[in-house]
C-alpha cells in the first residue's frame, strides 16, 4: 500500500497529542511501519499545535508536506484553515465546530475571521463538520472530545478494524478508560 | 519487542542497552528528554541535571576517566557551553567509553542560533554518527560506545529536531552490562599540560586516520544501488527526506557515520553516478569536504542552508515539482502567539519593568523572554544563558562612566543563575557596577518543562537532596543589597524596584513563586499555599478600559459587544495581578 498520511491540529491544550498517540499506537499493533512527528510553539497553553501520522509498509519522511494529507482532523476551526494548504487535492477533512480565538482576538485587538467553515467545506468534497464538543458534553466529560474526533477519523480512514478499546485501555488512566471508549464509539458512528 | 518512541527516548534506550552507568545533562529543547528517559533507569544509570553543560560534559568525562561507560546530552547552543572540555578530552581520548548527543535546531523553533554542530566534530576532531530515525538512534549509542573504547575518541551523535522529536518504531534488546575499566594513573593521557598536549596532538591525527578508514569499511555507511543516472549523499533526517522523494528511482550512498567521512567510498560512489547530489539539512558540511577532494557534485546550489529541511523542498529544487494544493489566503488568519501563561509569576515583574523610564533591561534564555514580545514589551536583549547578568555589567559601567543616569535591570531565571549567571553577578560585585539584578525564581526550569535543578531540592531521579539558597549565594558573591519578595503583589515589585534603582551599588531582588503549571510539593504548599481561588469581573463596575489587558493575561479576553473585560474560569489561577491593576476594583476573587 501507498503511504498515508493524517494531520492533527489544535490548540495546546485539546488533547492532540493524546489523540496521536492512541492512533500511532493502534497502527504499530496492526504491524504498520509507523512516523509521527510533532510540531508546537513555545507556549504550552494556546499556541498552534500540529502532529503527523504517517503509515505504510514503509514510511520515510516523518512530516506530511503541502498538498501531502490524506487527511486532515482539525480541534479548532482557524486552525484547520491554518494547515488546509497541507490536504491533497482530494483529501477529507473533518473539522470539530468549535472556536478558541488566540490572543489577539481576546485582548480586542483582532476579530475571529468570519466564514472559515463554510469556505473549507466549499473547498473540500469530502469534508464533515462535527460538534465534538456537544457529544463530549453529552458522554459526560467535554475533554473527550479529542477521542470523538479520533473515532471519526478512525471510521473515516477504515481503520476500524483494528481493536482501538484496548490501545485505549493502555494508554489512559484507568478512571478515564470507559469514557474514552464511549467517546470513540459516538466518533465511529458520526460517520 | 517492539515500540513507538521519539528519537530522543530511543537514546535514551541506547544508553541503557550499551551499557553506561553514569549520565549528566542540563535540559534544553530538543535534548530534554533525553536525560529524562534515561533517569527512569534508576536501578542501572546515575543520571544528573548538571548546572550546565560544561559541568554535565566534565562529570561524564571523569567517569570515563574513572573506568564507566558515559554519556552527556546538550542542545545544539548547550554544545558552545562544554567546547572548552570537548576539545580538551578530544586530546587525552577515553577509559570508559564516551557518547555524548547534540541536538541541533535547523528552524530554531526554540534556540537562539541555528548552527550545525558537525563542524565541531571536525573542529575538535571526534567521531561523529548522525541516525535518522529513532531506530537507528537506539542502534548508534551501542556503535558509538564500541568505537569511542575502540578508538579512544569521544564518539559525538548528531541529531536534529526532527529526528529528536518524530517518533518511529524501536525493536528493544537486552542490557549488555559491562565491568568497570581499570583506572591507573597517566598523566602522559589525561594532564593536558603544553608538553604533553604536543604529543597528544599528534596522536589525534593518528587516531583520525585510522577512524577514516574505519569510515570507509563500517555498514554504518552504506550503498544502495538503483539506477546510476542520479546518486544521491546523504546523511540523518535529510536521508529520510531524499527517499521520500526519489524512492528506489536513484542511487544512495547512506551517511551514518559523517566524521571523518568514508572518503574512499564517497570516491568510488561518485565514480558510478552520472550526476552526484549531496542532499544535507543546514550547512554544506559534506559538500564542503567532497569537493574539497576533487570531486564534482551538486548541494547548497540546490538545497538551501537556512531553516528545516523538508521533501517539498527537494521536490522542488532538483525536480521542479510542487504538490498541488488548495488555495487559501493567509490573510484572513490571525497568529497565536506565545504568551506568559495565566498566573505566570513574571507577568508582574514585567508589567513593573515596563512602567519604568531610562532603563535598560537586559534579557536571559527562558520563558520570561517573552517579556520581550507585547503588551509586556520590558526586555532589551536576549543572548545568551547568562548574559543577561554579564552584558548588564558592561552596559551599566558605560552609562556611569558616562554620566548617564541610565539604570540596568538584568532579569534572569532560577535554573539559568545556576547555569551561568553566578559567574556574571561575581563579576557585577568584583567590578562594582551598579545593576539591578532580578532572579526570577520560580522554583523549577519552567521553559523545558519541569527540570528540577540545585535549587529545587530534589535530584533527576526524584532523590530529596540539598536545597541551593540564592539569598545566601547571591551575598557570598558579594551582593549587599538583597530582597526576597513575592512578584505576584505588584507593590512589593514596585517599592523592590524603587529601592533598587536607588542604590548606587548593585543590588539583586528575588521574586520567589512558582510556575504557574508547576505541581507543588506538600513543602511548596506550606511556603505558598496551595491553588488559589479564582478572579472574576464585576461588570457593574468595569469601565471597559482594557488596563488589565495589559498585562497580557491569556485567562483576560474583551467582549466587545458590552465592552467589558471577561475571565475565562477555566484558565484563571487567581493571581490577582489584573485585579491591583484595575482602576476602578472591578476584579474581585472569588471563592
Amino acid at each position: 500500500m501507498d503511504t498515508k498520511s493524517i494531520l492533527l491540529v489544535g490548540v495546546g491544550g485539546q488533547g492532540t497529542i493524546l489523540a496521536s498517540k492512541i492512533l500511532t499506537t493502534g497502527l504499530m499493533n496492526a504491524d504498520y511501519d509507523v512516523k509521527m512527528s510533532e510540531i508546537h510553539g513555545m507556549s504550552q497553553r494556546g499556541g498552534s499545535v500540529s502532529t503527523q501520522v504517517r503509515y505504510g509498509k514503509k514510511v520515510y519522511s516523518p512530516i506530511i508536506g503541502l498538498g501531502e494529507a490524506d487527511i486532515l482532523v482539525s480541534f479548532e476551526e482557524m486552525e484547520c484553515y491554518r494547515y488546509l494548504r497541507y490536504l491533497k487535492k482530494d483529501g477529507n477533512v473533518i473539522l470539530n465546530d468549535y472556536q478558541m480565538p488566540s490572543a489577539p482576538i481576546l485582548s480586542g485587538k483582532a476579530e475571529y475571521p468570519e466564514g472559515l467553515k463554510e469556505e473549507i467545506v466549499k473547498k473540500v468534497d469530502n469534508s464533515l463538520v462535527i460538534d465534538a464538543a456537544k457529544i463530549a458534553k453529552e458522554i459526560g466529560n467535554i475533554k473527550t472530545m479529542n477521542i470523538v474526533l479520533l473515532g471519526a477519523l478512525i471510521k473515516s480512514m477504515k481503520l476500524d478494524f483494528i481493536d482501538w478499546e484496548d490501545v485505549i485501555r493502555n494508554n489512559v488512566k484507568e478512571k478515564f478508560i470507559d469514557i474514552n471508549i464511549k467517546a470513540l464509539k459516538r466518533g465511529m458512528e458520526v460517520v | 519487542m517492539k515500540k513507538l518512541m521519539t528519537g530522543n527516548e530511543a537514546i535514551a534506550r541506547g544508553v541503557y542497552e550499551a551499557g553506561i552507568t553514569f549520565a549528566a545533562a542540563y535540559p534544553g529543547t530538543p535534548s530534554t528528554e533525553i536525560l529524562e528517559n534515561v533517569a527512569l533507569y534508576k536501578d542501572d544509570i546515575v543520571a544528573e541535571w548538571a548546572p550546565n553543560e560544561k559541568v554535565a560534559f566534565e562529570s561524564a568525562l571523569g567517569a570515563s576517566i574513572a573506568g564507566a561507560r558515559t554519556f552527556a546530552s546538550m542542545k545544539q547552543v548547550g554544545v558552545n557551553v562544554a567546547a572548552d572540555p570537548m576539545f580538551s578530552f578530544s586530546y587525552t581520548g577515553v577509559n570508559g567509553g564516551f557518547v555524548m548527543v547534540s541536538a541541533d535546531e535547523p528552524g530554531i523553533h526554540s534556540s537562539q542560533t541555528e548552527q550545525d554542530n558537525r563542524y565541531y566534530a571536525k573542529f575538535a576532531k571526534l567521531a561523529m554518527l548522525e541516525p535518522s530515525d529513532s531506530g537507528e538512534a537506539k542502534e548508534m549509542v551501542k556503535e558509538a560506545v564500541k568505537i569511542s573504547e575502540e578508538f579512544d575518541t569521544i564518539a559525538l551523535i548528531r541529531m536534529t529536531t526532527r529526528v529528536c522529536h518524530s517518533k518511529s518504531i524501536v525493536e528493544l534488546n537486552e542490557r549488555c552490562n559491562v565491568p568497570l575499566k581499570n583506572y591507573t594513573k597517566n598523566i602522559n593521557k589525561y594532564a593536558t599540560m603544553p608538553a604533553i598536549s604536543m604529543k597528544l596532538r599528534v596522536k589525534v591525527e593518528d587516531r583520525m586516520k585510522k577512524l577514516e578508514k574505519f569510515s570507509n569499511e563500517t555498514p554504518l555507511n552504506y550503498i544502495e544501488w538503483n539506477d546510476k543516472k542520479i546518486g544521491v549523499i546523504s546523511s540523518g533526517v535529510a536521508y529520510q527526506y531524499a527517499k521520500e522523494v526519489f524512492g528506489d528511482t536513484v542511487s544512495y550512498l547512506k551517511l551514518g557515520f559523517t566524521y571523518p567521512l568514508p572518503m574512499d567510498k564517497i570516491k568510488s560512489f561518485a565514480d558510478e553516478v552520472d550526476t552526484l547530489y549531496v542532499i544535507e539539512e543546514l550547512e554544506p558540511f559534506i559538500e564542503e569536504q567532497i569537493k574539497a577532494n576533487g570531486i564534482d557534485c551538486i548541494g547548497k546550489d540546490k538545497i538551501p542552508n537556512v531553516g528545516e529541511l523538508n521533501p517539498h523542498i527537494i521536490r522542488k529544487n532538483i525536480l521542479d515539482k510542487e504538490n498541488d494544493s488548495l488555495d487559501t489566503d493567509a490573510n484572513k488568519l490571525i497568529p497565536r502567539p506565545p504568551t506568559l501563561c495565566a498566573g505566570c509569576p513574571h507577568r508582574g515583574v514585567f508589567y513593573e519593568l515596563g512602567k519604568r523610564k531610562n532603563i535598560m533591561v537586559t534579557g536571559d534564555i527562558g520563558c520570561y523572554g517573552l517579556g520581550a514580545l507585547p503588551p509586556l514589551s520590558s526586555v532589551d536583549t536576549i543572548i545568551c544563558m547568562g548574559a543577561s547578568v554579564s552584558a548588564g555589567h558592561g552596559a551599566a559601567k558605560v552609562y556611569r562612566n558616562n554620566n548617564s543616569d541610565k539604570k540596568v535591570v538584568s532579569v534572569i531565571g532560577d535554573s539559568t543563575f545556576f547555569h551561568s549567571g553566578m559567574t556574571g553577578l561575581l563579576d557585577v560585585a568584583y567590578n562594582q557596577s551598579n545593576t539591578v539584578t532580578i532572579i526570577l525564581d520560580n522554583r523549577i526550569t519552567g521553559m523545558t518543562g519541569h527540570q528540577d535543578h540545585p535549587g529545587t531540592g530534589i535530584t533527576a531521579q526524584g532523590q530529596e537532596t540539598l536545597e541551593a539558597d540564592i539569598e545566601v549565594i547571591v551575598k557570598a558573591l558579594g551582593i549587599r543589597n538583597v530582597k526576597t519578595i513575592n512578584p505576584l503583589r505588584l507593590n512589593e515589585m514596585k517599592e523592590a524596584l524603587d529601592w533598587a534603582l536607588d542604590l548606587n551599588e548593585p543590588s539583586v531582588i528575588i521574586t520567589r513563586w512558582p510556575c504557574a503549571l508547576k505541581r507543588r510539593t506538600e513543602k511548596e504548599k506550606n511556603e505558598f499555599g496551595s491553588r488559589f481561588d479564582i478572579c472574576k469581573v464585576n461588570e457593574s463596575i468595569c469601565i471597559g478600559c482594557k488596563k488589565c489587558l495589559s498585562t497580557g493575561c491569556p485567562a483576560l479576553s474583551f467582549n466587545l459587544e458590552d465592552k467589558k473585560a471577561v475571565i475565562n474560569e477555566n484558565m484563571c489561577l487567581g493571581c490577582e495581578i489584573c485585579s491591583q491593576v484595575c482602576p476602578v476594583n472591578a476584579i474581585d476573587t472569588i471563592k
